[in-house]
């Protein structure tokens, strides 16, 4: 090997080198874009829109003089659409998770339902939306009401739901469940003492993600009708015009967080900007705080589970 | 459980412990063969409303398909076919209505473009950084975050494209539209961002570990192990991944809705102004068009166009994966 080989040899392994060393730049890079511009639309959204945020803006009602328009019916909106998706999703979708991994048989009504599952996940919000307009609205006249709201999102979020109590149960080990057999129990006695006790936590992780997800979903609510100008609080139970009965708020109509901030956000008005930005900045907080329980709970989770 | 079963053998061992009490043995099996049957029932009746909750899915999409197909029937019995695919207008509020979806398509197609030239690059750099390059803790921290990123309500990045990138934009760019398809989908493509790079990073990180050392005992830099070994094994993960980006932008309202402006306009140049199929929607649905006129209907057919595309793509991202899963 004469000197000059071995020189190309070491130029060889130096410009490896140097294009390694680039490329750990570089991904650093990469990844400050989207941190920048997550900070740069969370901290801009707060400088247009902390002068909005006082306790007014969350007692008003939504008002045509910027200044004094609030969140009011939005928030509230939100809240009780929130509780039936909850109610929708929560059941069915831990119910069909325990099934496919506990009871399902392997065969083709198996497949057919887990390929579902997987297509309804890629399925654009806006096409629920549709959906609930033609199924919902007109087909079952629910209206456009808090109910036809909540069950839309529930239907969104099933199969975020359904994968996380999949992959939790999936997690516990299969000596659990032999040792409960093996003690006599039934099926369903190993599912309800066992398997759903120690997978809780990570049920409880994709739920707290779907409905995060949920609050933010603006298409398919618009697409259902959703009015945009709501100046009054769906009826407490019992104290709607007579015949008043619990359920009433559920067939209200309704207004939510981010169809608030959509109508805020379309009009040209500077002044309303700021309510936007107001409204869009206690939505990311919303998000935020869930999507960090969902984290926090997730890492809590794999710290301290040692089967 | 009440029903003690005792060997009638283990007395004689068990007595030396404990004493068991005379059990006349008929009473006691006819007493657990009554048990057994009425928990079968209900163990039974257990399972079948448990797969009445998974059947949900197949429900919800048989509907999906129905209430579409339902609606738009209404449409193209007006519409013909060949006017809605290759009509260059798309007008249908007007007298003179045309119905050329090609207009719409163009719009989701140019923004899509934009987002993708955004998320497909970052995204790949990005997962390739966390999967052969970063130390652990960065990873744990950059993991959650890009999570947190892709958790934003997409109508905030809607308002973030429309009041602060279109501004900073026509500061480069004066001629730029107060509505246009470039910010929109300058924003779409960081919204993916996490997407791509989450699920290609998963395919990466499922190459075996013996191929990385095989190839950094001959000498590779990181740099050179990531793109000669880890990404070709990889190809079908990341391929999937980039689809699933895809099938979102396709997807993807709101951004668009409030950024790009409402106007139909058959054109590929991202700094136009223009409507996507998705924004359409949202367009009609905001409008007082009743229920039933040809001009409503149009939403479903638009809806139907877009099923279509997405489950075009998802299909095609699901052979992927499988694909790639059984390779180890």
């Amino acid at each position: 090997m004469t000197p000059q080989d071995l020189q190309a040899i070491r130029n060889i392994i130096a410009r490896a080198k140097r294009w390694d060393a680039f490329f750990g730049v570089l991904g650093i890079l990469a990844l400050m874009v989207g941190v920048l511009t997550f900070m740069t639309l969370f901290v801009d959204m707060a400088i247009q829109g902390m002068g909005r945020i006082d306790v007014g803006f969350f007692t008003n009602f939504p008002s045509r003089h910027a200044g004094q328009a609030g969140i009011l019916s939005a928030w509230v909106g939100t809240v009780l659409v929130m509780i039936v998706t909850g109610l929708a999703a929560v059941p069915l979708g831990v119910a069909a998770g325990v099934y496919l991994e506990e009871y399902a048989p392997k065969h083709w009504v198996t497949d057919l339902i887990e390929i579902n599952i997987t297509n309804l996940a890629g399925v654009p919000s806006i096409v629920y939306g549709l959906l609930a307009l033609g199924l919902f609205v007109y087909q079952f006249g629910l209206g456009q009401s808090i109910l036809s709201a909540g069950l839309t999102l529930a239907l969104l979020i099933l199969p975020v739901v359904i994968v996380a109590t999949r992959e939790a149960i999936r997690s516990i080990p299969q000596i659990i469940r032999e040792g409960s057999y093996a003690c006599g129990a039934t099926n369903w006695q190993t599912v309800r003492d066992h398997i759903l006790p120690y997978s809780s936590a990570g049920i409880l992780t994709g739920v707290i993600i779907g409905m995060a997800r949920a609050i933010g979903e603006t298409a398919p609510i618009i697409t259902i009708g959703a009015l945009t100008f709501i100046a009054f609080l769906p009826p407490l139970p019992f104290a709607g015009e007579p015949p008043a009965g619990l359920f009433d708020w559920l067939f209200a109509p309704f207004t939510v967080m981010p169809i608030q901030m959509f109508n805020w956000t379309s009009r040209p008005e500077a002044a309303f900007q700021a309510n936007a930005a107001a409204a869009g900045f206690i939505l990311v907080l919303m998000t935020l705080a869930m999507n960090g329980a969902a984290i926090w709970l997730r890492y809590r989770l794999r710290k301290n589970i040692t089967w | 459980m009440s029903g003690l079963i005792v060997h009638p053998f283990s007395t004689r061992i068990m007595s030396t412990t404990v004493t068991v009490p005379p059990v006349p043995p008929t009473a006691n099996v006819s007493d657990r063969l009554r048990k057994k049957a009425s928990r079968h029932i209900k163990e039974r009746f257990i399972e079948a409303l448990l797969f009445c909750a998974a059947l949900i899915s197949v429900f919800t999409t048989a509907a999906i398909v129905y209430i579409l197909v339902k609606e738009s029937w209404i449409f193209f019995e007006a519409v013909p076919l060949s006017r809605f695919l290759f009509d260059t207008q798309w007008t249908p509020l007007f007298d003179d209505a045309h119905y050329g979806i090609m207009v719409l398509l163009s719009g989701t197609i140019t923004s899509s473009a934009v987002a993708l030239a955004v998320a497909i690059p970052l995204g790949t750099i990005i997962a390739i950084y966390l999967s052969e390059f970063a130390p652990f803790k960065v990873r744990e921290i950059a993991k959650p975050f890009l999570e947190l990123l892709g958790g934003v309500p997409t109508i905030v990045y809607g308002y973030f494209a429309l009041v602060f990138l279109t501004p900073l934009l026509q500061k480069i760019y004066p001629e730029l539209p107060g509505f246009n398809l470039l910010s929109a989908g300058l924003i779409m493509g960081v919204m993916i961002i996490p997407y791509v790079a989450s699920l290609s990073e998963d395919a990466m990180r499922a190459v075996p570990m013996a191929l990385r050392e095989g190839s950094y005992a001959m000498g590779a830099t990181r740099l050179q192990t990531a793109l000669r070994v880890v990404m070709p094994a990889a190809t079908s993960g990341i391929a999937s991944a980039y689809i699933l980006g895809i099938s979102r932008a396709v997807g993807e309202t709101m951004i668009l809705a409030v950024a790009a402006g409402m106007q139909p306009n058959l054109t590929f140049n991202p700094t136009e102004s223009g409507a996507t199929i998705t924004s359409y929607i949202v367009q009609v649905a905001l409008g007082d068009l009743p229920h039933g006129s040809i001009g409503y209907q149009t939403i479903f057919a638009a809806g139907l166009s877009l099923l279509l595309l997405t489950l075009m793509f998802n299909l095609l991202g699901h052979y992927l994966r499988k694909r790639f899963r059984e390779v180890y």
